[in-house]
């Protein structure tokens, strides 16, 4: 077997595309003017800001003004969140509605204030991953003052019911936020049809660099000044802006969204062959639907391993992987994603996610499925806890 | 978090796996739910640890300092055994990250088992030699 080197890690970040790149470089050493200088080289940054605004708000079906640059998903999302909640918690809205299985940009932002005064709900997902809208109307009450639900899930994949509970929001007047970091160039959004006040995106995981995101806010939301200072962002954001990434945000974007269509039809079948390869190991399983799941992601649990070392060994063959075991996750527990799910710790440690992107093979998918066997086997023979599942018969998935 | 050259060695190259058959002690630690388990087999012969395997369900750091600790007591008499402390097994791995010093515990409590099981099928009250072998909840 040929070594290879496959990127399969797109869900934790992406290479600037090179079409990227060359939107951005003019801006490091031609126009590098400040926005907000008064001379031709700033009024040139300026028209850049606005070029861009409109870009990326028309991806998502937004206005321009409805588009307000940050530093990435986790800024916007502390900023929807916190934002909302210090606006209408002084109007006696102390009451959150969220997920269990969010990113930590959310959970922790909502713990937070829980530590200020607020209630949080936090949904239960099915095995399956996804969320039920029905449970989020039922959650809502008279002092919530915010609904926020992530697009897509950035472990397992699972894309959520967002336009259904978007219109349950809208009907409740309910402000809805969504952390779209996973799912902006992967499914079709579109902010107005699908009834969203505010979304956060992440520039890195579409190929535009890492340091640049937004946050979209719907007009006639009036979040708190993020940041104080200038009057960047009409004001709700001060410090001078970095121009050459927003202008590969906006590149980036438009390339992602351009044919989402055409890459869901080309990963579909890629992605469901190396589910089903994997699958073909004894007890492995698939983590979330595989039908409300976003075409480049691959989560499975492989029993009586664990993920570090999967990991480990998958590198030393070149291919980079993630995983959601403890020993990745830096803490004593494996990933919330996967226990929300209803797994068990021990079949939550053994989990592998694949997250890949256009540029993704049959041959990648046939290198992969090669190299998941052997070094399957391999630490299963060193694994006591397999060789006990052996003798027992236990089957735990 | 970077693993050093020695660990990723005793990672993609572990020494000593495998099961002895008619070991004369087994110990094993850990459990599946926390994420690592680390089984420790013994061949003695009088005073002298003629042979160790082990076998270890874990992260990269796990596998790497059970090998590293089946090195260090092969051959070595229990009471040299006795002495091996998680430190001297990282010292010997050229170190671990702080999240993984618990690894190198997990080691020293492996022989430590293997050594309680050797002594109890001798007939022998493993305690007053060994001391109390902490189990996993307390290497965390």
């Amino acid at each position: 077997m040929e070594k290879r080197y496959i990127y399969a890690d797109h869900a934790a970040t992406t290479a600037v595309s090179p079409e990227v790149l060359e939107e951005m470089l003019p801006y490091f050493t031609e126009h590098y003017g400040n926005a907000s200088s008064i001379y031709k080289m700033g009024r040139e940054s300026h028209a850049a800001l606005n070029n861009a605004r409109e870009r990326v708000a028309a991806c998502l079906g937004a206005q321009a003004n409805e588009i307000y640059f940050t530093a990435g998903g986790s800024e916007s999302d502390n900023w929807a969140i916190k934002g909302t909640c210090d606006r209408l918690g002084a109007q006696g809205k102390k009451h959150i509605i969220t997920s269990v299985f969010e990113h930590h940009a959310v959970l922790h932002t909502c713990e937070y204030l829980e530590k200020h005064g607020f209630e949080v709900t936090y949904l239960p997902v099915n095995a399956e991953g996804l969320i039920d809208p029905a449970d989020v109307e039922k959650a809502i009450r008279e002092d919530t003052a915010l609904v926020t639900i992530m697009y897509a899930n950035n472990e397992i994949g699972t894309i959520q019911p967002i336009a259904e509970i978007g219109a349950i929001c809208k009907a409740h007047k309910v402000l809805f936020h969504t952390d779209a970091v996973q799912a902006v160039g992967n499914v079709e959004i579109d902010v107005k049809a699908q009834n969203i006040d505010m979304l956060s995106l992440s520039g890195h995981k579409f190929h535009a660099p890492k340091g640049v995101g937004a946050l979209y806010v719907r007009r006639g939301i009036i979040l708190p000044n993020l940041v104080h200072g200038g009057g960047q962002e009409s004001g709700r954001r001060a410090g001078t802006e970095n121009v050459a990434g927003i202008m590969g945000l906006a590149k980036a974007i438009e390339i992602a969204t351009a044919d989402i269509p055409a890459k869901i039809a080309k990963l579909t079948p890629l992605r469901d062959k190396l589910i089903d390869g994997i699958l073909k190991l004894p007890q492995t399983r698939l983590n979330g639907s595989r039908e409300q799941r976003l075409c480049g992601n691959v989560n499975v649990s492989i029993v009586g391993i664990e993920g570090e070392s999967l990991l480990l060994m998958m590198d030393y063959h070149g291919v980079c992987a993630s995983s959601g075991s403890a020993c990745t996750s830096g803490s004593l527990d494996p990933s919330h994603v996967l226990l929300s799910l209803g797994l068990k710790h021990e079949v939550a440690h053994g989990s592998l996610r694949l997250s890949f992107d256009k540029d993704f093979t049959e041959e990648d998918v046939d290198y992969i499925l090669e190299v998941i066997p052997q070094v399957v086997s391999r630490l299963r023979e060193m694994s006591p806890m397999w060789e006990k599942m052996c003798k027992e018969g236990t089957v735990l998935v | 978090m970077i693993y050093s050259e020695k660990v990723m060695d005793h990672f993609t190259n572990p020494r000593n796996v495998g099961e002895i058959e008619n070991a004369d002690g087994i110990g094993e630690v850990g459990n599946a739910k926390c994420g690592d388990i680390m089984k420790m087999y013994l061949k003695i012969d009088g005073n002298v640890i003629t042979d160790v395997k082990f076998k270890t369900f874990g992260c990269g750091a796990a596998v790497a300092t059970s090998s590293m600790a089946t090195e260090l007591i092969m051959g070595k008499t229990i009471d040299e055994a006795l002495q091996l402390t998680n430190k001297a097994v990282m010292e010997a791995l050229d170190g671990l990250p702080a999240v993984k010093v618990h690894c190198s515990v997990l080691a020293e409590q492996a022989i430590k088992s293997a050594l309680w099981n050797y002594y109890e099928k001798q007939g022998v009250d493993p305690e007053p030699i060994i001391g109390k072998v902490p189990d996993c909840e307390d290497c965390h």
